[in-house]
């Protein structure tokens, strides 16, 4: 293999929307695409994901994560992708070089359209300020969930964990399954964070309490996880003093949000959005610097895979059509009662669909559309919550001639508890 | 598991999770009769049925895998298994041993604990090549 590459479509980041975008580009028409993974089989995150719950959308039927892998790395089989696995990009350049470290070497790649698709990564302790000292015993959710599924070790005994996502909730039944006693799931928020339906089967199905209004103040223990100190909090999520207890346990999780993986994003001078974490894109996943896509959970943390297949499938072949892009049209913001929404930029208002996450959860949602004062749209759903996207479709929208600047208010009946 | 059983005349609070309005569903047995209230549709009753009389999960977890690529295999059943099975279903699961490769999809188990329900393997793993 020669040093330098010349690629029509380079993809980074083997995961379902990278599988997804490169399969894409290349029904597309693409000539020469590559798909390029750090670790030693493509899938990503799914592989850890050994629960039910994926592809009920995309598949019509519920599959595991390996098996919705499986499935792309099947369809990626019949097309003539080039899959380079144990293959890492080091550096991106604004000019679209890609420069990777493999087992063969070192190359290069000069590409035409080039797709970031390298996924999110773990908020951990640090980033969340628990005092109190170091001891062993104190994992993020996703580290914890690839030690038991993919190493087959468990993390200890008995366990706390904080915050009630789904990967928390997930993690909760798994280790019950195993015999590993949860405590309790800490939820800072009044509301259940994760899915109802993970919260039945994850923990009522076990007799696992969920401590909502709750946080982790304090760590014990020396060398290894003693317990934690635990405390109710106020609306304004400050400990109440003197609700602090203390729960044994050798072992914490942190199930407490996610970060797009966006470094080398950086290098190719692409600007990022302070409320995604991942860049501004449009309705066809295009970033602000030309000829660069971002997808899947590296553009905006997407909870249901198969929301990122969608997104992928469009940025795929927006990126093998090389179509000149328009202006950008309307620039959305985020409003009372909106927490994100992807995408932030819309240059045609004929194609794609919105994501909007709501900051909480409400009953006899509206979904407001504003531009200055007037308000041009509403839509309705019965109910929301801040683990499922709200999905509308860009035509669908009635958007008024001129472009510009819109927010997105959400409003109902606040939703406390499940 | 640990859920409270029905017994004649019982009362019990469930959650739907047919769809994610979530309702708490109210459900009052009479011998075989099961009557539900507070559901937003129709569906919330079924699920009340199914929850009361035959709950039932699809199981996943991994098995020993042995000479892969891999060291853990992982496995679900093909349909919803009896949920107050779930501790036999776990415990059957620690003897299963398998060699490599495994095909995504091949059956693990067939008929697992005399239930009519299969075991499948979720990923594909290959043989581990010897040490060059
Ligand atoms: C810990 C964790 C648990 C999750 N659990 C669930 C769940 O239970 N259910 C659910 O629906 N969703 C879950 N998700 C969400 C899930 O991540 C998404 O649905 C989906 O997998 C995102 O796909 P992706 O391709 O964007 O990212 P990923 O699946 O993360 O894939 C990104 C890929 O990019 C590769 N990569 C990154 N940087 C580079 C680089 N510089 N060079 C080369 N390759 C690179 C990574 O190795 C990885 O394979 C979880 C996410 C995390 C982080
Ligand atoms: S009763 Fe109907 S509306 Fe309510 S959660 Fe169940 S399926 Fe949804």
């Amino acid at each position: 293999m020669p040093r330098d590459i010349e690629a029509e479509v380079v993809v980074i980041g083997g995961g379902p929307a990278g599988m997804a975008a490169a399969h894409s580009a290349w029904e597309q028409g693409a000539k020469s695409v590559f798909l390029l993974e750090r670790e030693k089989y493509l899938g990503g995150i799914l592989n850890q994901c050994i629960h039910p719950g994926f592809g009920l959308q995309v598949f019509g039927e519920e599959l595991t994560g390996p098996e919705y892998a499986s499935r792309y790395i099947e369809k990626l089989g019949k097309t003539g992708v080039q899959v380079m696995t144990e293959t890492a990009v080091l550096d991106l350049e604004p000019s679209r070089t890609i420069r990777t470290v493999c087992p063969r070497g070192v190359h290069e790649f000069h590409a035409r359209s080039v797709i970031l698709s390298m996924g999110c990564r773990e908020k951990t302790r640090g980033m969340i300020m628990i005092p109190g000292t170091r001891p062993a015993g104190i994992y993020t959710a996703g580290l914890a969930q690839y030690l038991v599924n993919i190493e087959g070790y468990l993390p200890g005994r008995k366990v706390v964990i904080l915050g009630s996502g789904d990967i928390g909730l997930i993690m909760a039944r798994r280790l019950s399954l195993e015999g590993v006693t949860v405590e309790a799931v800490v939820e800072v928020r009044n509301s259940l964070s994760g899915l109802v339906r993970n919260y039945v089967q994850c923990l009522l199905d076990f007799d696992l309490p969920l401590l909502l209004s709750h946080t982790v103040t304090g760590i014990v223990g020396k060398e290894r996880l003693e317990g934690v100190l635990v405390s109710q909090v106020d609306e304004r999520w400050h400990p109440v003093p003197g609700t602090e207890r203390f729960l044994e346990c050798d072992t914490l999780l942190l199930s407490v949000g996610l970060i797009p993986e966006n470094e080398i994003s950086q290098k190719a001078g692409i600007s990022l959005s302070p409320i995604s974490r991942g860049p501004y894109v449009d309705e066809t996943f295009a970033t602000d610097v030309d000829g660069f896509y971002a997808c899947g959970n590296v553009a905006s943390v997407f909870d249901l895979v198969d929301y990122v297949t969608f997104v992928s499938q469009k940025a795929g072949e927006a990126a093998a059509s090389h179509r000149p892009r328009g202006k950008v049209r309307f620039v959305l913001q985020v409003g009372v009662g909106t927490g994100l929404v992807i995408p932030q930029r819309i240059r045609n208002i004929e194609e794609g669909i919105l994501f909007i996450r709501p900051s909480q959860g409400f009953r006899e949602t509206q979904i407001i559309f504003r531009k200055r004062d007037e308000v041009f749209a509403r839509k309705k759903t019965p109910i929301c919550r801040p683990s499922e996207m709200i999905r509308i479709d860009i035509p669908s929208i009635p958007w008024p001639p001129e472009g510009g600047e819109v927010t997105i208010e959400i409003t109902g009946n606040p939703i406390q508890g499940i | 598991m640990k859920s409270p059983e029905i017994q004649s005349r019982e009362y019990r609070q469930l959650i739907c999770t047919a769809c994610p309005m979530g309702c708490t569903l109210e459900a009052e047995k009479e011998g075989d009769l099961i009557q539900v209230k507070g559901g937003r549709c129709q569906r919330g009753g079924k699920y009340a049925q199914d929850e009361i009389t035959n709950p039932r999960r699809v199981m996943t977890t991994t098995c020993v895998m042995e000479g892969g690529e891999l060291r853990r295999l992982p496995i679900r059943t093909t349909q919803p298994f009896p949920k107050n099975r779930m501790d036999d279903f776990m415990t059957f699961m620690t003897t299963v041993r398998v060699s490599a490769p495994v095909f995504c999809g091949d059956i693990i188990v067939s008929n697992v604990l005399g239930e009519g329900i299969d075991v499948i393997a979720t990923r594909t793993i290959r043989k581990k090549q010897p040490a060059p």
